[in-house]
This record gives structure tokens, sequence and C-alpha cells, in this order.
């Protein structure tokens, strides 16, 4: 890296690397109450970040993104969460698939993957945050891991909503974030979303009596 | 759905949410098809994600359950995955146009599209075929179609077979053109060449092995969309004429299908097809319904799918040879596999009573007359309008 990078480049950088890191505890959890305020943390770094590229660059409307994600991401979804959790009476342990440092491994290597195909798209960008985008990349496949190798319905809904968090980053390392119209679109999906999937878990733990998602393994191809 | 009330299924709160998540389920469709701009046409398709979801799990019964979670897990990462591709779109969009709002909407991407950087197109590409691919039920992730079909009520396997992964294939298609545009090489079309025939091979065996009548009829859903995909892959005037045209009677042969097949499945009280038997005596309008149905949709030569999968075979004859024989096998299979089992539900022997209300079987035949019409005859003004859309295409 050159040593010319400005004052808030590095620090968005920092924000960035925070959520990698983020990412990674988020993987290495076992908790689910600590991996939804893993998750609150998280939206809380995208959003410092996105207010950093706000100030910096000055434009309005990344401003507005980032009071959605304050509002969206680190008061409203884990509030939901928490709500539910506590009322479905999860046990507090999350059963992992595959053990937790094999998973960290194939994190590592996931990270590497991501950078290198970021690489010549980062290299194009003229935005400050350009440096950001493969690391962006390496949250949206973490939470992808985070969903393959988690049983717990309510876990895999973390991932997703890591995921989301993810790409927020990249629309904003890459583009100082998209047009405002679709943001708003694509929150207000999110948290329909995840209304639907509360009403959801409901349905699943009557039914099932477990949110274990190895009950829901019936339908195949014989 | 009357029928479904009576039988205790259904209750009326569940028949209230049906109706409303069916109505936005429509308008996000719409919303989809009208928009320019290609970040709302994503947000579309999420909400017609979520709103299906809640359609498919209307029994809650643990299977429909199941299918609901898997649908929506299923889509919901695909949907993601395609929202990156829209993001890096916007990227190297953002470059030619600018930061203002436009740089998403399609009629303005269209006249740059050669100044799009190839690189950031490329893999933009990828990801917004992958994931808007997995709603259109490509092969490797198909999975969450047949489930959502079989235990979702058939109003909903209708629309779904019949409108979301059309809209889904329109997205992919809009793309591509973006995509043709910044990478002359042909890179968008030989992917969706290669994924629409995997597609085609893959649904055709899985449809020799299954027993429930929904699922076969999915599973015949996701060969259609793989021989469409192809089509659109070759590209050209004929190609993309003759998958625009597979695309509409594929979704008007398969709504009558599963209006039939729901009313079959209503009588019998069961979806295993070695249950249903002897259609043509217990109601002769559904037994035919179903037959015909089941002929249009295997091509038989008076309806129109005859006429597209002919046009669509021919191209390929003439331009990608080596992919003759994996169509012809593909759709031999399928043929086989379908007609075989649909044949003695329809003539066998049978026990079954007859239900208190009348079947809905308008839609039956009306969607099967259309279907007889355009393969006899299309009028000019819809062959116009086909010719126009396959030149946009290019």
């Amino acid at each position: 890296m050159n040593s010319a990078i400005p004052f808030s480049a590095q620090l968005i950088n920092l924000f960035a690397a925070v959520i990698l890191l983020l990412a990674f505890a988020m993987l290495a959890q076992r908790r689910m109450l600590t991996l939804i305020n893993l998750f609150a943390l998280q939206g809380l770094c995208l959003c410092l970040a996105t207010l950093v590229a706000a100030v910096t660059t000055g434009q309005v409307h990344l401003y507005y993104s980032a009071g959605l994600t304050l509002v969206l991401k680190v008061l409203l979804l884990p509030w939901i969460l928490h709500r539910l959790v506590r009322k479905l009476n999860v046990k507090g342990e999350v059963e992992a698939l595959i053990k937790i440092p094999t998973t960290m491994l194939v994190g590592i290597v996931l990270v590497m993957i991501a950078f290198n195909v970021a690489l010549p798209i980062s290299e194009l960008s003229q935005t400050i945050t350009r440096g950001t985008l493969g690391i962006a990349l390496a949250v949206v496949m973490l939470a992808f891991l985070m969903m393959i190798t988690r049983q717990k319905a309510i876990s895999q809904v973390v991932g997703f909503l890591s995921m989301e968090n993810g790409l927020f980053l990249a629309a904003t390392s890459a583009t100082y974030g998209m047009p405002m119209v679709v943001e708003l679109g694509i929150a207000l999906d999110v948290l329909v979303g995840v209304i639907i999937l509360g009403v959801f878990f409901f349905q699943i733990r009557d039914q099932f009596d477990s949110l274990d998602i190895r009950h829901m393994e019936k339908l195949k191809d014989n | 759905m009357r029928n479904e009330r009576e039988h205790g299924r259904l209750t009326a709160p569940r028949l209230r949410l049906y109706k409303g998540m069916y109505q936005l389920f429509m308008f996000t469709m719409l919303a989809a098809l009208t928009t320019n701009n290609l970040g709302i046409l994503w947000v579309a398709m999420e909400a017609a994600t979520l709103t299906t979801v809640l359609l498919v799990s209307l029994y809650r019964t643990p299977a429909s359950l199941e299918a609901a979670w898997k649908y929506f897990i299923l889509c919901g990462v695909g949907i993601a995955q395609a929202l990156f591709g829209t993001i890096l779109l916007y990227f190297a969009a953002e470059r030619v146009l600018g930061a203002a709002g436009n740089a998403l909407l399609w009629t303005h991407l269209v006249d740059v599209k050669s100044q799009l950087e190839p690189t950031v197109m490329a893999l933009s590409f990828i990801f917004l075929l992958v994931g808007y691919g997995t709603k259109v039920g490509l092969a490797p992730l198909h999975n969450w179609l047949p489930d959502a079909h079989a235990e979702g009520p058939t109003p909903v396997s209708a629309v779904l077979s019949g409108l979301l992964l059309n809209v889904a294939l329109y997205a992919i298609l809009r793309c591509k053109v973006l995509a043709d545009g910044a990478l002359p090489t042909g890179f968008a079309g030989n992917l969706m060449i290669g994924f629409g025939l995997f597609t085609l091979l893959v649904a055709a065996f899985f449809l020799s092995r299954q027993k429930d009548v929904k699922r076969m009829f999915a599973y015949s859903s996701i060969e259609h969309m793989g021989l469409i995909t192809f089509a659109f892959g070759m590209g050209g005037p004929v190609a993309n004429f003759a998958g625009l045209l597979h695309m509409t009677m594929h979704s008007l042969t398969k709504s009558a299908i599963f209006f039939a097949v729901g009313h079959a499945t209503q009588k019998t009280g069961t979806q295993l097809m070695e249950n249903i038997r002897g259609l043509i005596k217990i109601n002769p309008l559904i037994g035919w319904g179903l037959m015909l149905g089941t002929l249009a949709i295997l091509g038989m030569p008076p309806f129109g799918v005859f006429a597209s999968e002919f046009m669509i075979l021919t191209h390929a004859m003439k331009h990608f040879p080596w992919a003759t024989p994996i169509l012809l096998l593909a759709l031999g299979v399928a043929f086989a596999s379908i007609f075989g089992k649909v044949q003695p539900m329809v003539f066998g022997e049978t026990t079954a009573k007859r239900l208190p209300h009348a079947p809905a079987i308008t839609p039956v035949f009306l969607h099967l007359a259309i279907v007889l019409m355009l393969g006899l005859y299309i009028p000019p003004y819809l062959t116009r309008w086909f010719h126009e859309a396959a030149r946009m295409l290019g």
C-alpha cells in the first residue's frame, strides 16, 4: 500500500477490516444471543464506514443510507431476533455441522479467493473506498459458509442478514451506494423478509417441535 | 379452492392470506416486467419470493413448511448473488453514465452498452445468471422448484410455473443484452447454452423417476426452462423468436395442466400417480383436459409448442449441430416418461366419487384453445411483436 492514503480512507479500511473480523467471530460463535449481538455490531461498523464515506465525499444520499443501516440493522433487526430467541426459548448452544476450527480454515481460503476475484475490479474503481471491495466479497462468502454449516434456522437467517451486510459494503465501496430508490426497496425487502421468517419460525416449531433443520430433510427425489 | 375449504385443509383467515398474497405476488411480477430500473427489478423479484414463500406454506403441513423453507433459503441466497451482480453492473455503468440515478436505467444502459468495462460485465453477468437462474430453476440450483410446486396449492404451482420462472428468465435476458454489448465474443450466450442443455438433461432424467404428479410436471417446467434458456443462448433473430414463442406456449399450457392436475388430485385425494386412475370415467372434461394438455406440452403437432420446439431444433441443427443429439435425447426421454405415466392416469380403472363443487374447467380449455390456435395460426400483429422483441434481444 502506498503511504499517501488519506486519513478517511484509512478509517474506512479499518471499519471494513473490523467487519471482516466480526464475520469470522460469527463463524466461530456458539451462543445464539452473542451471535445476534455480533451481527448488530457488524451493522454498526457498516453504518460508521458509510458515515465516514458520506462526510468525506459530501454525498447526501450516503447519509440516508447510513441512517437506514443504523435503524434497520443495528436496532430493529437485532431487536426482532432477540425477541424471537426469547419467545421461542432457543437453547444457548448453536450446533455446527463441521468443527469450528475446520470452518475457520475454509473461511481463510474463501477470503483469499474473494480478494483475488475482486482485485481487477477494485483497480478500476476511483472511489476512496475501493480497497474494501475484496473485504465485502469475503464477508458475503463467509456468511454463505455460515449458512451452510449451521443447523438452527435462526443462525441461518443471521447468516443471510450478514450476507446482506456484505452486499451493502460492496455497494458503498465500489460505487458510493446504489440509487436511493433501490436502497429503500432493498431495505424494505429485508425487513419484510425477517418479519415473515419470524412468523415462519413459530410454524416450524409447532410442526417439528424444534428449530433444527435436520428435521426438514424429508423431501427428496427417490 | 372451495373444495379445499370443505376438506378442512384451509380456514377462513388462511384463505384471506392466500388471496392477499396472491394479489401482491401479481403486483410484484407486473412491477418486475414494466420497470426500467434494474435495481427495482431486483427488489420486485425479492418481494415475489417473499410473497410466494407464504403461499407455498399455506397448508402448514410439515412437508409444505420444509418446501417453503428450502425455497426461501435457496432463492434468498440466489437473489443475493443477483444483487451482487446488479451492484457490479451499476459499478460498470457509473463509469460511463456518471453517478446520477439513471445509471441503472435499462434504456440508458443499452445506449452505452459497448462502452461498459468487459471484465466487470463478465463477472456481473455470471452473478446475475446464477442468481436469477436459481429462480428460473437452472440445473444445479433447481432443488427448490419441485418441492415448492408439489407442496403448494395448485393455483400457486400454476403461477409459479407460468409466471415467476418466465419473469426471472426475462431478468436474465435483459442483462444478457447488456453483457453481449460489452463482450462481443458471445460469452453470455455460451454460458446460457451450457446451463440450458445441462438443465434440460438433468430434468429429463429426473422426470422418469417421479411418483408425484405435481412434482413430475414441475420437472417438466424445469426441462422447458432449460430449452428456452438454450434457445436464447443461441441468439439471433430466429432462436430468440422461437424462445419467446416457446415461453408463451409453455406458460399457457403449463397453467392449463396444473389446473387439470389440481382437480384430478382433489377428486382422488392423492398426488401419487399410482393412485390416480381412470380420470376419463370420473370426469371426462378433466380427463381430456389433462390428456390434451400433456400432449400439448410434449410438443405434439397441432399445438403451438410443436412449432416453437421445431424452430429451436432446426436452428440448433444449423448452428450448433453437436447439441442436436442431446436435445433429441432429452426430449425423447421426457416424452416417454410423461406420456407413459399420464396415460394410465386418464384411462385406467377407478373407484373414486364425484366432488360437491363443479371444478373450474374453463381456464384449462381456454388456455389449451389458445395454444392450439397459435399452433395453427399466429396472428400477424403477434408475429410482428415477437420479431420486434427478438430484434431487441440481438
